[in-house]
């Protein structure tokens, strides 16, 4: 596999990083990178770094970096995280109020000390931490509970204080949402399967409207809305479906829909082939929409897609 | 009637589903069973997950239909508490 860190690729702008992948030999990878100036989104960076821990330490190469900002790779733990060795060095200083360095979660105990552990250490107030480790909470059980993943879940995440915006990336290379959402339903493609899980109530454990006792197919709707009504990105990608909610512009009202496709959103099926799930989210935190007001809406629409979930099913007495 | 600290449990952030379950398990369905009523008390808990709640609850919402729900008290909720509870009652009964 051959990757390539580029100048510039934030989920606005990250499909060419993406369709610049290469799959081949898919126990080496190569990195390499801009040679001025890289500045990426979490998203890319979990992605490299799970391909990285997907290959055996001797058959990751990365070459020599020259770029301005290649501590920023260092300082994230891309290169201790895969046993690269580089005569990069950065003075430590403590993550706080930055970012999450890569970071490698494998079981639920993990999880909840990170979530303990590590988002305190960002220092933002309360109702600003409640979205981050509501996303990575879900998202990476998500990954535990669904994907297989032998490396489990991957993440990182970027505080940008000027934009007052958090970038986070969690990625797995288990067995993809296709086969996972096929175990209950029937999907042709990648982007089908990406479809139905973006949908309040559908998940791969069962066609049950509500779910199981343990998994009720809410969690990306959930991500989703929260980017959606902070007029963010979100990115979920998968196979070779990538699908992005696109920024609702300022001035224009909010609203959540069932359906990712009445989503202001782009889609594409032609992406080389990741194995597993990637997912990308912006989060801003000085959205003047409080987290409660959100799950007002969220309520709303939940309850009435799975209303119109249940009329699909609903089945009459057949009189002969 | 049984008061179940869900802080001692599962912390500030409730999210760890598995603790859930093992709360409904444990606790919630054998006090129901026994004709009891449990008072679910989230004092000191700043968030819950969705998956948290549906854990904890849909389970026992489809065991002993909704009815249950005056059996089950949610006490000392926040804003955001509540509105998590209420979106799993809500769509276990829609």
């Amino acid at each position: 596999m051959k990757i390539y860190i580029p100048n510039s690729a934030w989920l606005g702008n990250i499909d060419p990083f993406l369709k610049s992948f290469d799959t081949s030999e898919p126990r080496k990878l190569e990195i390499t990178a801009h040679k001025q100036w890289i500045s990426v989104h979490p998203l890319v960076l979990s992605m490299v770094a799970a391909l990285g821990l997907s290959c055996r330490p001797e058959n990751v190469v990365s070459e020599h970096m020259e770029a301005k900002s290649k501590h920023y790779l260092k300082r994230m733990n891309l290169f201790d995280l895969l046993k690269i060795n580089t005569d990069i060095s950065i003075e430590e200083h403590e993550s706080a109020g930055r970012f999450i360095p890569l970071t490698q979660i494998s079981n639920n105990e993990e999880l909840t000390k990170f979530i303990t552990d590590v988002i305190p250490l960002l220092h933002l107030q309360p109702e600003q931490a409640q979205p981050i480790r509501y996303v990575i909470s879900e998202l990476t059980r998500n990954v535990f509970e669904h994907s297989e993943s032998k490396i489990g879940a991957i993440l990182c995440a970027q505080y940008f204080k000027k934009s007052n915006r958090i970038s986070i990336g969690i990625v797995d290379r288990g067995v993809g949402i296709k086969k996972t959402i096929s175990n209950a339903w029937s999907v042709k493609s990648d982007l089908d399967a990406i479809h139905l899980a973006l949908i309040p109530g559908i998940t791969g454990t069962t066609r049950r409207i509500g779910g199981t006792d343990y998994n009720a197919g809410a969690g990306l709707f959930f991500i989703k809305s929260i980017a959606k009504v902070n007029r963010d990105f979100f990115v979920l990608y998968s196979g070779n479906a990538l699908y992005k909610l696109l920024k609702t512009q300022h001035g224009k009202s909010i609203r959540l829909y069932g359906d990712p496709l009445r989503d202001k959103h782009s889609k594409s099926e032609s992406f080389p082939y990741w194995q597993g799930t990637a997912v990308g989210v912006d989060i801003s935190l000085d959205s003047r929409e409080e987290f409660s007001e959100l799950l007002k809406l969220i309520r709303d629409t939940y309850s009435k897609t799975v209303k119109e979930r249940r009329k699909e099913f609903y089945k009459k007495a057949r009189f002969i | 009637m049984k008061t179940i600290k869900i802080f001692n449990l599962a912390g500030d952030f409730a999210e760890n589903k598995d603790v859930a379950r093992d709360i409904r398990i444990n606790l919630i369905t054998p006090t129901i069973k026994r004709g009891g009523e449990v008072v679910l008390d989230f004092a000191k808990v700043e968030s819950v997950t969705q998956s948290f709640v549906h854990a904890l609850l849909s389970e026992v919402m489809r065991e002993f239909s909704t009815e249950i729900l005056d059996k089950i008290a949610f006490k000392n909720c926040n804003d955001t508490v509540k509105g998590i509870v209420n979106i799993v009652v809500d769509y276990m009964q829609s």
